[in-house]
């Protein structure tokens, strides 16, 4: 039975690179980009629900890691002519100015160094609770992202980085985020993710059983920032250019938004979530512009897209209150078990 | 030489001395009862034995060495493991996962390991779903093991806390009333369960508990607690005839 299943899921993931190839060779640069986005926020919810959702810690750090990421991959890759250029004000620091690395080690680095910050920041703030854990990783996210704005021989300041490498293409992207479901997938399913699941549910009984609460909530915050600087990376690379700006609460909210809309707690749910929510986001930036139906010409009204997106986002929680998938995962079982009970009815 | 003992513990909140001077001793193989009124501070002694609390004054010695301080995580891969008056049970998990997880503290291997199923792990994990099999076999909720646990009816679910207890591999186990909620039948159920374990397991039990047919029946030896005061203890015989536990807490039988 378990080897039918990993043979189901190798082959699942060989035809949604397929799909992949297929939709990157028919859309237009607009929709791929869409389909990359779909892919990054895909390994920003998983970050994000690894923390919040499987380990209960309200956290609300992730843009300023992503900021983390995005910047380290940046300097990292840019060339030494490019950064020159960019670095107009005030040149970069010598030690940084001729380095140029390849795609993958960069971002490697990028998720490491933000991992490094998660262990920094976690240590003193994982010992508080609830609000007080949200507004303490808020409040680092923008430290990191004011200290990002004022170390100007660093990060070229608020001006941003311009000229970031387009690396980040189709294969990136969800290359990335198969990874990475398939490690959280195969942690949730260990011991180490049922502690984790146990912290959610009752620190206290989790604590009576013997586990370390500290050492396995820093331990899930460290990976959280891990992922969230591999993401920033990735978007860095789409966006093409990067400024303090861009990490401000807002890509937080966005990326909290999906693993809500998903369900917390579920894997399924931030891939669901992402997806949906990327797209929709893009789709209905149609209500923003004119409609022409032929007959009849309705005004579009800036900003409708977002009171749009609101008034659906509210329907998903009253109606699916956890989310879409709420704590399932997709399995398998679903499909098989089906399959069986129509061969009973056959043989009956 | 006593498995447990305290040494005259007293635990001040502020203003308030919940437990003043108490002092237990409990024998390997022996199952020792704490009664007293409610507010009488039998649970925040449970709570400073297992760590939840640091004493005011006083120290906690088990097994020959001084546990007092040590967090509540350590005390129990120590092998002093506790249910809790009001079930805390990990709501949406299985009934499986419960037990599992519990099994959590004796592993010896790390997540990235755990990720990518090395073989030492993935021994370890399968001596952990058998143990906890087993387990659940023992007190009979095996059937409902892939239920979620907040489902299952509150004498199951209190069955339950003391599987996952025991799966922690304790050699001292705090029962905080187990027998809370049960009819007399479900009642003589538990006492017989709560010797064949103490047996089975090879344990010391210390608990906690209201239901006096449990407490005389199962108990080798009891202390009375009242306002955090030790007011008596002694066999279950001598507690009964006990004029002052009598005032406190029997009433007039």
């Amino acid at each position: 039975m378990k080897k039918n299943k990993l043979i189901l899921t190798i082959v699942a993931i060989i035809l949604l690179f397929c799909l992949l190839a297929f939709l990157n060779s028919i859309f237009n640069s607009y929709q791929t980009r869409i389909l990359k986005l779909c892919g990054i926020y895909i390994v920003l919810a998983l970050s994000l629900n690894l923390i919040n959702g499987f380990t209960g810690q309200f956290s609300l750090g992730t843009a300023g890691f992503m900021a983390i990421g995005a910047y380290v991959s940046a300097i990292l890759t840019m060339s030494p002519a490019k950064k020159a250029a960019t670095f107009y004000l005030e040149p970069i620091v010598p030690w940084l100015a001729e380095v140029e690395i390849g795609f993958l080690p960069a971002i490697i680095i990028a998720g490491l160094i933000s991992a490094l910050f998660g262990f920094l920041i976690g240590a003193p703030v994982l010992r508080l609770r609830d609000d007080y854990l949200a507004i303490a990783t808020l409040g680092f996210s923008e430290i990191i992202r004011v200290v990002i704005t004022n170390l100007q021989n660093v990060t070229n300041g608020s001006l941003g980085l311009k000229g970031l490498p387009s690396y980040t293409n189709i294969w990136w992207s969800w290359g990335v985020a198969v990874v990475f479901i398939i490690f959280m997938a195969l942690l949730i399913k260990s011991s180490y993710g049922r502690a984790l699941k146990a912290i959610r549910e009752d620190e206290i009984a989790a604590e009576a059983m013997g586990i370390n609460l500290f050492r396995n909530k820093l331990f899930a915050f460290i990976v959280s920032s891990f992922m969230a600087g591999v993401g920033g990376a990735l978007l860095g690379h789409l966006m093409g250019t990067i400024d303090p700006l861009m990490f401000r609460f807002l890509l937080t909210y966005n990326i909290l938004l999906i693993v809500v809309v998903g369900g917390i707690g579920s894997i399924t749910g931030s891939v669901i979530g992402a997806i949906i929510v990327t797209v929709a986001m893009e789709a209905l930036r149609v209500l923003d512009g004119n409609i022409d139906l032929g007959f009849i010409k309705i005004q579009g009204i800036p900003g409708m897209r977002m009171v749009i997106f609101s008034v659906l986002l509210m329907v998903v929680i009253l109606f699916f209150r956890r989310g879409i998938m709420g704590t399932n995962e997709f399995n398998w079982d679903w499909f098989l078990n089906n399959r069986f009970f129509k061969k009973r009815k056959k043989t009956a | 030489m006593a498995i447990l003992q305290t040494e005259n513990i007293t635990m001040k909140f502020g203003g308030i001395t919940a437990v003043s001077d108490f002092t237990m001793e409990l024998e390997k193989n022996q199952i020792v009862g704490l009664i007293g009124p409610n507010g009488a501070g039998k649970t925040t002694a449970f709570n400073i034995i297992t760590g939840v609390y640091k004493p005011t004054e006083g120290n906690i010695i088990y097994d020959n060495k001084n546990i007092t301080g040590i967090k509540p995580h350590n005390i129990t891969k120590f092998g002093i493991a506790r249910t809790f008056q009001n079930i805390r049970l990990f709501k949406e998990l299985s009934v499986l996962e419960n037990v599992l997880i519990a099994n959590h503290l004796r592993l010896k291997s790390n997540p990235f390991a755990a990720v990518v199923n090395a073989p030492s792990y993935v021994k370890q994990e399968k001596n952990m779903m058998e143990k906890s099999l087993a387990l659940l076999e023992d007190v009979d909720l095996i059937d409902v093991k892939d239920e979620k646990s907040f489902s299952l009816p509150y004498g199951k679910q209190r069955r339950l806390e003391i599987a996952r207890a025991l799966a922690t591999d304790p050699k001292v186990l705090l029962l905080d009333e187990p027998a809370a909620g049960m009819n007399p039948q479900e009642s003589n159920l538990l006492m017989d369960f709560i010797k064949n374990i103490r047996d089975k397991f090879d344990l010391s039990i210390f608990m906690i508990e209201h239901h006096m047919q449990v407490v005389m029946g199962v108990c080798e030896k009891i202390y009375v607690l009242d306002h955090g005061i030790t007011i008596a203890q002694g066999s279950p015989h001598e507690i009964q005839n006990d004029s002052r536990v009598i005032e406190a807490y029997l009433g007039v039988e």
